[in-house]
């Protein structure tokens, strides 16, 4: 049984099997091995798994340290975990599986706590998910209610339908019905509709669902009851892509966040976070991404002007903008005179003159000091800023050429007569440019907050050769229709080097941040673990 | 505009006049149901009232109610009452709850359309939005350097308000 356990701990992620499904793998090989293990006897097949361990051992890629475990579930897997669940709790409570679903929804999908708080309180828990023994008696019904005007339409007609929860708040049953619809169809809202009475909290429970609800709008409450079941599971997420069906189930953890970066990979080919739902931005951990982009998006603009068109004063730091010609600067905050060019005390300069000639001045010597201090934060974050921008820049202008890679690649087809898996090349350069230009992006994000050690000087000596090899492609890219063909095979190995060199950087920088070894230069960054 | 909402509306209306807040006339335009155009005096206790200096000089008895006028804009969209109606501030208002840009929308408490229920009445807008004048809901800022002025600094906040209730509430 050695074997096995040594499989388990390869394969499984640390917090050993998952709940819902046996199979946490991410590529196909391991998959088929894996279900074949799953559905084997393994007491029977011992002989069996020791060959698969060893053949697994050759083909399986080791996993780089920034990647993580995760799954892609399609609506149909979320349906069946769903029923899974369903089915598991419906034994130990004892309910019918239509009752347990309602219950589950009701507690947000959180079987043990429903469980324990069924065991404790079984009435109120019936009760509050609307499932209550006096509902069971005396199931919701419409009804026809003399002498009544509906608050919401305020129709008064003697054989007008009526209904009402338990609550007591009671409507005619059209306009019940439209708020049902409003609800559904344009708030997306399904499983904790409140009643419409003014200020009353009560969820219409599934019952009532089942006596108003139209044919029509069943698919759709269906549909985001499967929506918040994927909400309520915390390691549960749905893909961000427009259009995109898939769920993503990653183990990550809120608390990981500051030493991982939990980049999946949805089956619809969107790479995002799974801590933020954002775009990819490994290496830069989540917290400094919002950081770094609220600070892009506050200061950024303001920053570049101050940089291009203000001084400060030399004894206050106010920051100066200069509005006139004359080089006599006069501080409206501390009074303090001085001068434009030298930012030296005014006084030094005697009978005053336009042009400044006094540069080894002391005083204006000390000034330029302080002043260049204070500007050298400002210049440093514009620093990384500039190159932030240039590579997301950049990788947009890729992206142009990329819609015009098929054209180019038809063309190529047609001028040279290369077959059409031949010219897949441009394909994977291109898409190998738009990662290594999204990583390269965040390197300078995540350098900005960087303190300075010997680790600092490994990230951006890895990050230069990224950058390096990403220009010498991206270059290449460019060049003429014609030209092209003859490039295929430098083409080939410059994506390939750009890759490697994408997965050295990121496997390095996230070991490190897994191992604490960064630091902040600010100190107030989430991401600095040098302490425990 | 559906029946339901007409006949809504039109019973609102008829209902409302007993009931408006002080200094508050509802325009109403049968031909046009869904935008009722409402002019409301700044409420007494608040600084949306006209500058008493300026009141002194006229009839006294004018003075109470001399408050610094808002022209706000009611729209009832096409499935009210199942969506609460949309309400915007046609005059420059200084107030944390009411955006400060050239639409004046609000979109706070009952106007939420999470909050909203159907029998919940235009009325109950017009004094919500009455009490907000007389103090405004600091946690649900729209604006939140306004909230922030009216948190720490009121006299400032007050002046301030006052200002635009002479430059832009006549």
């Amino acid at each position: 049984m050695d074997s096995e356990n040594e499989y388990n701990s390869s394969q499984m992620s640390d917090d050993g099997f998952m709940e819902d499904s046996d199979v946490d793998m991410d590529d196909g090989e391991c998959l088929l091995f894996a279900a074949v293990l799953s559905e084997s006897d393994f007491e029977v097949e011992e002989e069996d798994d020791v060959g698969f361990e060893t053949q697994d051992k050759d083909i399986k890629p080791t996993k780089h340290a920034y990647e993580v475990d995760f799954n892609v579930f399609s609506p149909a897997d979320i349906h069946a975990q769903q029923d899974k669940q369903i089915a598991e709790t419906s034994s130990i409570l004892e309910q019918p599986p239509e009752a347990t679903a309602i219950l589950l929804r009701h507690s947000r999908w959180n079987k043990e706590k429903l469980v324990e708080a069924y065991l404790e309180r079984r009435e109120e828990v019936l009760e509050e998910a609307g499932l209550g023994e006096e509902v069971q008696k005396h199931p919701p019904k419409v009804m026809k209610v003399p002498g009544f005007v509906c608050d919401i339409c305020c129709d008064d007609d003697e054989d007008m339908e009526t209904f009402a929860m338990k609550c007591g708040h009671r409507f005619c049953v059209d306009c019940y019905k439209r708020y049902l619809r409003t609800k559904i169809k344009d708030e997306g809202e399904a499983a904790r509709i409140r009643c419409p009475g003014d200020k009353c909290n009560r969820i219409v429970d599934s019952k009532s669902l089942d006596l108003l609800l139209p044919p029509d709008l069943r698919d759709r409450y269906n549909e985001l009851i499967n929506r918040t079941y994927v909400d309520d599971k915390e390691n549960l997420k749905w893909c961000p892509a427009p259009n995109c069906v898939y769920a993503v189930d990653c183990k990550i953890k809120d608390r990981e966040l500051m030493r991982i970066v939990p980049t999946v990979h949805c089956n619809c080919g969107h790479y995002f976070c799974f801590g933020c739902t954002l775009n990819d931005h490994q290496p830069a951990p989540c917290a400094l991404v919002k950081k770094w982009m609220k600070k892009c998006e506050d200061d950024s603009e303001t920053a570049n002007w101050i940089s291009a068109n203000t001084k400060e004063c030399p004894k206050c730091h106010s920051t100066i903008e200069k509005n006139g010609g004359c080089n006599h600067m006069t501080c409206r905050k501390c009074r303090n005179e001085f001068c434009w060019m030298c930012m030296g005390v005014w006084s030094e300069h005697g009978t005053a003159w336009y042009n400044c000639n006094r540069y080894e001045e002391k005083s204006g010597h000390d000034a330029r000091d302080a002043q260049a201090r204070s500007r050298q934060s400002l210049e440093r974050y514009l620093h990384y800023y500039n190159r932030y921008a240039n590579h997301e820049q950049s990788a947009k202008l890729d992206k142009d050429i990329y819609l015009k890679t098929e054209k180019k690649m038809t063309q190529l087809q047609n001028s040279t007569g290369m077959s059409w898996i031949e010219v897949q090349f441009l394909d994977a350069a291109s898409q190998a440019l738009q990662q290594c230009r999204q990583t390269l992006k965040w390197t300078y994000a995540f350098a900005y907050y960087l303190a300075r050690n010997n680790l600092t000087e490994i990230f951006e000596d890895n990050q230069k050769d990224l950058e390096m090899a990403v220009e010498n492609l991206s270059e290449m890219f460019e060049k003429p229709i014609d030209q092209l063909k003859g490039l295929k095979r430098d083409m080939l190995d410059k994506t390939a080097y750009c890759n490697k060199r994408r997965i050295i950087l990121l496997d390095d920088t996230a070991t490190n941040l897994k191992d604490g070894e960064f630091s902040c230069a600010f100190g107030m960054m989430g991401f600095n673990v040098t302490l425990p | 505009m559906s029946s339901v909402a007409k006949k809504r509306i039109l019973k609102e209306y008829a209902e409302c006049s007993n009931d408006l807040p002080s200094g508050m006339k509802v325009i109403f335009d049968e031909a046009n149901l869904t935008k009722w155009d409402v002019v409301m005096e700044g409420p007494a206790e608040s600084p949306y009232a006209v500058c008493l200096e300026l009141a002194m000089c006229f009839d006294k008895r004018s003075l109470m109610h001399q408050g610094g006028h808002f022209k706000l804009e009611i729209n009832f969209p096409n499935d009210y009452p199942f969506k609460p109606p949309v309400v915007n501030f046609k005059t420059k208002v200084y107030h944390p709850n009411v955006s400060n840009d050239d639409k004046g929308s609000m979109c706070l408490g009952m106007l939420r359309p999470e909050e909203w229920k159907p029998p919940n009445k235009v009325i109950s807008v017009l004094h919500l939005i009455q009490n907000l004048l007389v103090e405004p809901n600091i946690d649900d800022a729209i604006e939140t350097s306004i909230a922030n002025d009216y948190k720490t600094n009121r006299a400032e906040f007050n002046k301030t308000a006052q200002d635009w209730v002479k430059r832009y509430a006549k």
